[in-house]
């Protein structure tokens, strides 16, 4: 088990002065030619990085903060137009040759992108491309022989298992949080003073995040260098980096150290910005504030503050001029806000309470009456038992011979009642998105039952199956992609209605309240859903699927592709529904901190099983399962404060092929638990596969309703 | 085409994130739901090129039809007083080597060609989005089955075949002819189809469609036609072209359109050879041949931006100083 404190880093004291900054970007400018007129992605940003600082830049998608670090490295298109100052270490780096900064990139900054997959030539080794990019700035200083032999030290560095090995696989043998290291380790590789990582663990699973997190650290430390840390993501910012830097409408709108960005926000969309992230550690009781209205468009701003129309507090004044970034009044003097009214924001917080949930008014859904009802009462809506699926792997070209089995989805068991919440939960390749569709497919499974509403699956007609469609209806993860761009809205709301064999009539009726019961102006009806924002699509889906007024709800990761802000709206939009519809759902994530805001029920799966199941408060107080657990720790928290204080186990390696599932428990090959049994206990794991069966009650005399784990071990451990 | 909205309509900002202004004076501000057929209809009408090009097509088809009601001289008689002779009162577009009157030949030629290429283009992707669509929907043997027939057709010689069969088919319709050059004229398309029916049947929508219960035909007819659309229609403005030149090829060597009968292409390759002394044998037929294949062209063009929703040409044209109005999301 590795145990590693999350606060090793957080270098207390040393405000950058003016002096010795590493990186002084001031007054950056960018703007694009588009057809509508020049986009002024970068509107005047200044900020320094010192040596070993980590500096977050955080903001919502189009807000200029790629743009900006782009800028840093000299990667932006000709057609960009480029003005303000970037200094490294001094030396200016605008107006500098392609040349010139080639000898710049690389050696002196070095670069982290999002997508570890392209960002490695897949005809290459991953050795070779270290070693490429030792050669091509050690000159004639290193050989080859010398630059293969520091690729192995570099792997190694980045916790890359046997290295010597791993050195000549290519990109594609590795999985995502391995290339992401081999990346890092190509980015360290020249010992640069400036690390800039533009979203470095969006594409990546939590546990593997928490490994990543971990290297890029590791990276930091050994080089000295300053990162530059490019994140939409408020919890990553909270662990890991000194400063803040907020951007919104490509401007920085707050600016300071990360305990006062988070403790006392002076920019109401900071201060929303936090409001609206479901949090691991409060669950339900937490109003989540949706800030309303879109990013302004960047072609051509209206004069005053560009967050002005979505801001509660904006008053006439606002739109008066664009507000300055001015000190805000706090203890180091540091902390900066562009907002004329941050007293008022300050006065707020001193009356006490929460601050985002007054000021953006947002309130708790109401818990509908169904909950008045035990559990055990209800009726059982989706009743899954030891659902089996396997895909075999075929060979040959003619014969097309099996050889081996997937096992994606072996032996799933839970049920989902009415009027409740069940969040599946678990990391990518662990089945969940096979399990769903296998129950949305109604046909008879492979081994197992599914039954929907008290029918079973394996003896429906074609008739049944059309009548339970009725009742079960899905949103997917990507409204972008399950929404067909060449139907109107009117007729993609109907289609549900036009299938089940609806009357003209009725459709014209139920498409306007469907529209208004979900949050979307009549008028837009006639629309195409390209001419929509992500959070109004994911509205039209929803608004699809409540369409034949179903009884379940399939949510396959239905806020994963929206910003947070927008996240938050549709979380509150489904709570809201819950509520007034008695629907139940089957919340399919991988983020447990959504999970825990709006499930009632987990189930967390591993490699095709699940591992533990229960009621969400009692399983986020006490996890019993390892795996949960290190779930759990690897999801950060927004707050400095809690994440400094937190432990993160983290797991070791990646998840096992289904095609080829360990034997005994299926996570042993990576749990920390079983690393510190001894010889007998380890045996029953390996040989033994762990029942479910009852957890221990969380304190003792307590009695366990509802809350069962999969670990021959288990035991209790407190994470959140 | 010609709009430039700027600022109206929807700006997507770089990194795929949410469109910025909806203008409030977009198409219309009903509440009233229309369908999708009537939406394309009144998108397709707003692109004054696309209706230019249908009026061309359905004036020069009537014209041609109706000329004998008017003209006068009938494309197979002969005026034995005037050979050769430019344009004139009695002969509009002047007359042939033999006394035939050009414009009476032309209309004749109009009429002729523009029906098989129609006719052929329509036969074609009918029957390549039909196998397309379903060889790559259902995949398994249906697909295999499918393919080897597109495969046998494209190895064949289509030319050659046309060519042995169109002497047993003389005397009767020439319907038969069109339907043998659409018979060979659908594999590629066909091909092109099936690979993107096979990514299309991946998408979300398709499978959300099909948890809504919607039998294959539906989801076909509804999604998988639709959003092949775009190639659908350059093909078959492609495909009416060459039709109409395969044709001339193909009465070239005898077969096909034969005298006294007549189509565009016979006009231009007979009027060809004079065609810096005597112009007006090939000038107004190939002329209209120009005409013909660009309405076709924007027709389809109309048609394409009608059915995508992308487009710039089925949107309303800005006016100036429309208000636009920010719309609360979320």
């Amino acid at each position: 088990m590795t145990m590693i404190d999350t606060d090793v880093l957080a270098d207390p004291g040393l405000p950058p002065g003016p002096g010795d900054a590493l990186l002084e970007v001031s007054d950056l400018e960018v703007s694009f030619p588009s057809e509508d007129g020049r986009v002024s992605a970068v509107r005047g940003i200044s900020y320094q990085v010192a040596p070993g600082e980590v500096l977050g830049i955080v903001g919502e998608s189009g807000s200029g903060k790629s743009v900006s670090s782009l800028a840093v490295m000299g990667l932006l298109p000709p057609s960009a137009k480029i003005s303000g100052s970037i200094r490294l270490r001094g030396q200016e780096l605008l107006g500098l040759s392609d040349t010139e900064l080639s000898r710049i990139r690389g050696r002196k900054i070095a670069m982290v992108f999002q997508d570890p997959l392209s960002a490695l030539t897949p005809v290459y080794t991953v050795g070779d491309q270290i070693a490429e990019a030792l050669l091509v700035h050690g000159g004639r200083s290193i050989t080859a022989k010398a630059a293969a032999k520091r690729a192995v030290e570099l792997l190694d560095l980045v916790g890359i298992p046997n290295a010597v090995d791993r050195v000549k696989a290519f990109p594609h043998e590795f999985s995502g949080g391995m290339r992401q290291r081999a990346v890092i380790a190509m980015a360290i590789a020249n010992d640069p003073d400036l690390i800039i990582a533009d979203e470095p663990t969006t594409a990546l699973d939590v546990t593997v995040q928490a490994q990543v997190l971990e290297v890029l650290k590791t990276a930091q430390e050994v080089t000295g260098a300053g990162i530059v840390l490019i994140t939409h993501d408020l919890g990553v910012v909270a662990g890991t980096a000194d400063r803040v830097v907020v951007m919104y409408a490509g401007k920085a709108v707050e600016t300071g150290t990360v305990d006062e960005i988070f403790a006392a926000p002076r920019m109401p969309y900071t201060l929303g910005l936090l409001g609206s992230i479901p949090r691991l550690d409060i669950g339900r009781g937490q109003p989540l504030v949706p800030i309303e209205g879109q990013p302004p468009s960047l072609v051509a701003l209206p004069p005053g503050c560009p967050f002005g129309p979505r801001c509660p507090l904006h008053v006439d004044a606002c739109d008066q001029a664009e507000p300055e970034l001015l000190v805000a009044p706090g203890p180091t003097g540091d902390h900066r806000a562009a907002c004329i009214r941050t007293a008022v924001l300050a006065d707020a917080e001193a009356q006490g309470g929460v601050l985002a949930a007054e000021v953006f008014d947002a309130h708790v859904v109401e818990s509908p009456v169904v909950d008045a009802v035990p559990r055990t009462d209800r009726e059982v809506v989706l009743g899954v038992n030891e659902l089996v699926k396997h895909y075999p792997v075929r060979a040959g070209g003619i014969f097309r011979r099996t050889v081996g089995t997937v096992r994606a989805v072996d032996g799933v068991t839970f049920d989902v009642r009415a009027g409740e919440t069940l969040g599946l939960v678990g990391e990518s390749g662990c089945g969940k998105s096979t399990t769903i569709l296998e129950i949305l497919g109604l046909e008879p499974p492979m081994g197992g039952t599914v039954q929907v509403l008290g029918s079973d699956t394996a003896a429906l007609s074609k008739a049944d199956r059309k009548r339970i469609r009725r009742d079960m209806q899905i949103v997917f993860q990507d409204p972008m992609a399950s929404l067909d761009p060449r139907l109107p809205v009117r007729d993609l709301i109907a289609e549900p209605l036009e299938v089940q064999g609806f009357s003209k009539q009725h459709i014209a009726e139920r498409v306007p309240e469907l529209m208004r019961l979900v949050g979307l102006r009549s008028e837009q009806i006639n629309r195409y859903p390209g001419e929509f924002s992500g959070g109004q699509r994911q509205r039209i889906c929803i608004a699809r699927a409540l369409a034949l007024e179903p009884k379940v709800l399939v949510l396959d990761e239905p806020v994963s592709a929206l910003d947070v802000s927008i996240q938050a709206g549709v979380l509150n939009l489904l709570d809201e529904l819950k509520a007034r519809l008695g629907l139940a759902y089957l919340f399919v994530a991988h983020d447990l901190s959504v999970v825990r805001h709006i499930a009632d029920r987990v189930a967390v799966m591993y490699l095709g099983k699940i591992v533990e199941i229960g009621a969400v408060d009692e399983m986020f107080a006490a996890p019993q399962h390892p795996y949960t657990q290190a779930l759990l720790s690897a999801i950060p928290v927004p707050d400095p404060e809690v994440e400094r204080r937190r432990e993160r186990i983290l797991l070791q390696g990646d998840m096992p092929s289904p095609a080829n599932p360990p034997s005994g428990c299926r996570f042993r090959t990576r749990c920390p638990l079983f690393l510190t049994l001894d010889a007998d206990r380890q045996a029953r794991c390996i040989g033994e596969e762990p029942p479910r069966a009852a957890a221990q009650p969380a304190q003792r005399g307590m009695s366990v309703v509802d809350h069962e784990a999969a670990c021959h071990w288990a035991r209790i451990k407190t994470v959140v | 085409m010609t709009t430039t909205d700027v600022g109206a309509g929807t700006h997507v900002p770089s990194g795929g994130g949410a469109p910025v202004e909806v203008p409030l004076g977009t198409p219309t501000n009903e509440t009233e739901g229309i369908t999708r057929g009537r939406l394309v209809l009144r998108r397709f009408l707003r692109n004054r090129l696309a209706l230019v090009g249908l009026l061309t097509l359905v004036l020069l088809y009537a014209l041609s039809l109706l000329s004998p009601l008017f003209a006068p001289w009938a494309y197979n008689e002969y005026d034995y007083t005037a050979f050769l002779q430019p344009p004139s009162p009695s002969h509009w577009f002047g007359t042939s080597q033999i006394g035939e009157d050009v414009f009476a030949q032309t209309m004749r030629g109009l009429q002729k060609s523009l029906t098989i290429g129609l006719l052929t283009g329509l036969i074609s992707i009918i029957i390549a989005s039909l196998v397309g669509a379903s060889a790559g929907y259902f995949g398994g043997w249906v697909d295999r089955g499918l393919m080897w027939v597109v495969d046998l057709l494209l190895v064949l010689p289509s030319f050659l075949i046309i060519a042995v069969i169109s002497p047993a088919l003389r005397g009767s319709s020439w319907i038969l002819f069109v339907l043998l050059l659409g018979v060979f004229a659908w594999m590629i398309t066909a091909r092109i189809l099936r690979g993107m029916t096979m990514t299309l049947r991946e998408r979300e929508f398709v499978k959300a469609a099909k948890f809504m219960g919607a039998p294959s035909s539906l989801i076909i007819r509804r999604h998988i036609l639709p959003n092949m659309a775009s190639l659908m229609i350059i093909d078959v403005t492609i495909t009416v072209g060459a039709t109409i030149l395969l044709e001339t090829g193909l009465s070239y060597f005898g077969f096909g359109v034969q005298p006294p009968d007549v189509s565009l292409g016979t006009l231009i390759r007979d009027g060809s050879n004079a065609a810096v002394t005597t112009p007006w044998l090939f000038l107004f037929a190939g002329g209209l041949l120009v005409i013909s294949v660009l309405a076709v062209n924007f027709v389809g063009d109309g048609l394409r931006d009608a059915l995508d929703p992308n487009s710039r040409g089925g949107r309303r044209r800005s006016k100036s100083g429309r208000k636009t109005k920010k719309v609360p999301t979320s």
